[in-house]
């Protein structure tokens, strides 16, 4: 088979006004605006979306599963990121 | 990653992601088994199609274009999960193409009747509903997924097929006939969808210690046959088995031998309509080589 294969984009989807975008998956397309309505016939079929962004795969930079624990290491050790870590006055409200 | 990690990641109900470590045979299950399922949405809509331009009334028309496309969306998104997994597009038709992948055997029969698209509905995406809520649980988290989307959409596939055959069910005497007869021709091909028994499946094993499978084929044939027995009674329709009777000791239904030459004769190409299924899909796939090739020529020529 000597067919070019088409690009692959990702589609983020924003299934309602004010929501962040969510993955939802990826479509075959040769350029953006085929991406747009490709994404849109195949993931918003049943009023899914308010908003919808597509970016080839390509482009998306992603961490790698096998360094998880030493990639996310640093936060672990500062416990003073949690509020739950500040001693607070019996007594105080509102905070 | 070791095999020994993969399989307590599993142990916890953890998800598998693409980039994961995964076994070799984990991996190729995944491929065979996703693929199978993708390709059967899609030749899926063949018979179906077969009546889009002799459906009864706009109103069953209008319902029967929407849920072929639904087939294609869950083919897509199926095929979307699939090549996670490293396999092309081009490659997952190639193999469906020289028969190295199946479809589920179901779609080699034909649709003789508008009675049989109540029945597909109703029976085929019936069975395929019992599986596909249970692989909302599969380990491989793409695949799961796809599973959650498709299964929203399943049900309206299902009560449009119910609905079909009930209308005829208590329609005319002959409009009652051929509803019952759909049911015939469809019966043993749908509690055989759910492939050989768990005894004769030798690739069970892994897929359950993998959790790629979460039923067996046994347990999830049971399901079915408990949930539809009381559908076809309810509209007055006969299922034709007559060993079918309910089992009060293990609260379900007892029923008869499958025909498991017939299986595995339509597994290996020689059902009513393999030939012209495959056969068609490669037609359409090369009609529609211009369109692909303009679309990539449109898209070169905006980048210059």
């Amino acid at each position: 088979m000597t067919e070019n294969k088409a690009t692959v984009w990702e589609v983020f989807i924003q299934s309602k006004n004010g929501l962040a975008h969510k993955h939802f998956g990826n479509v075959h397309a040769e350029d953006k605006e085929m991406a747009l309505q490709n994404a849109r016939d195949l993931y918003t079929r049943r009023n899914e979306g308010s908003c919808i962004w597509v970016v080839k795969s390509e482009n998306i930079v992603s961490s790698v599963p096998e360094d998880e624990t030493s990639f996310f290491d640093p936060s672990n050790d500062k416990v003073y990121r949690h509020p739950t870590f500040y001693k607070m006055p019996d007594g105080a409200k509102h905070i | 990653m070791s095999e020994v990690l993969f399989q307590e990641k599993i142990d916890k109900e953890q998800k598998i992601e693409p980039k994961d470590w995964m076994p070799e045979g984990y991996r190729k299950h995944l491929i065979r088994q996703i693929s199978q399922h993708a390709h059967s949405e899609i030749i899926g809509m063949q018979p179906e199609g077969n009546w889009i331009s002799r459906a009864p009334s706009l109103r069953a028309k209008m319902i029967l274009l929407a849920k072929v496309q639904d087939e294609a969306g869950h083919g897509l998104y199926l095929y979307s999960a699939c090549e996670t997994l490293g396999i092309s597009r081009e490659e997952l038709n190639q193999q469906l193409h020289i028969g190295k992948a199946k479809y589920s055997s179901i779609f080699n029969y034909p649709t003789l009747t508008w009675a049989d698209m109540g029945a597909i509905g109703w029976l085929v995406d019936g069975a395929a509903i019992v599986n596909q809520v249970s692989l909302q649980k599969t380990s491989y988290g793409p695949y799961s997924r796809g599973m959650v989307k498709i299964c929203k959409e399943e049900s309206f596939h299902q009560r449009q097929g119910y609905e079909i055959i009930a209308e005829m069910a208590k329609g005319t005497k002959e409009q009652k006939e051929m509803a019952q007869d759909a049911l015939n021709r469809f019966w043993w091909p749908s509690i055989m969808m759910f492939g050989p028994h768990d005894s004769d499946s030798p690739r069970t094993g892994n897929a359950m210690k993998w959790k790629i499978k979460r039923k067996t084929n046994d347990e999830l044939r049971q399901d079915f046959i408990n949930k539809t027995v009381g559908q076809a009674e309810l509209i007055g329709l006969t299922i034709p088995d007559p060993d079918l009777k309910w089992n009060e000791e293990k609260s379900s239904y007892d029923f008869g031998e499958i025909n498991w030459e017939e299986f595995w004769s339509v597994v290996e190409g020689n059902g009513p309509c393999n030939e012209q299924r495959l056969n068609h899909h490669i037609k359409a796939h090369k009609d529609g080589a211009w369109v692909r090739e303009a679309a990539k020529a449109y898209s070169k020529k905006q980048k210059n």
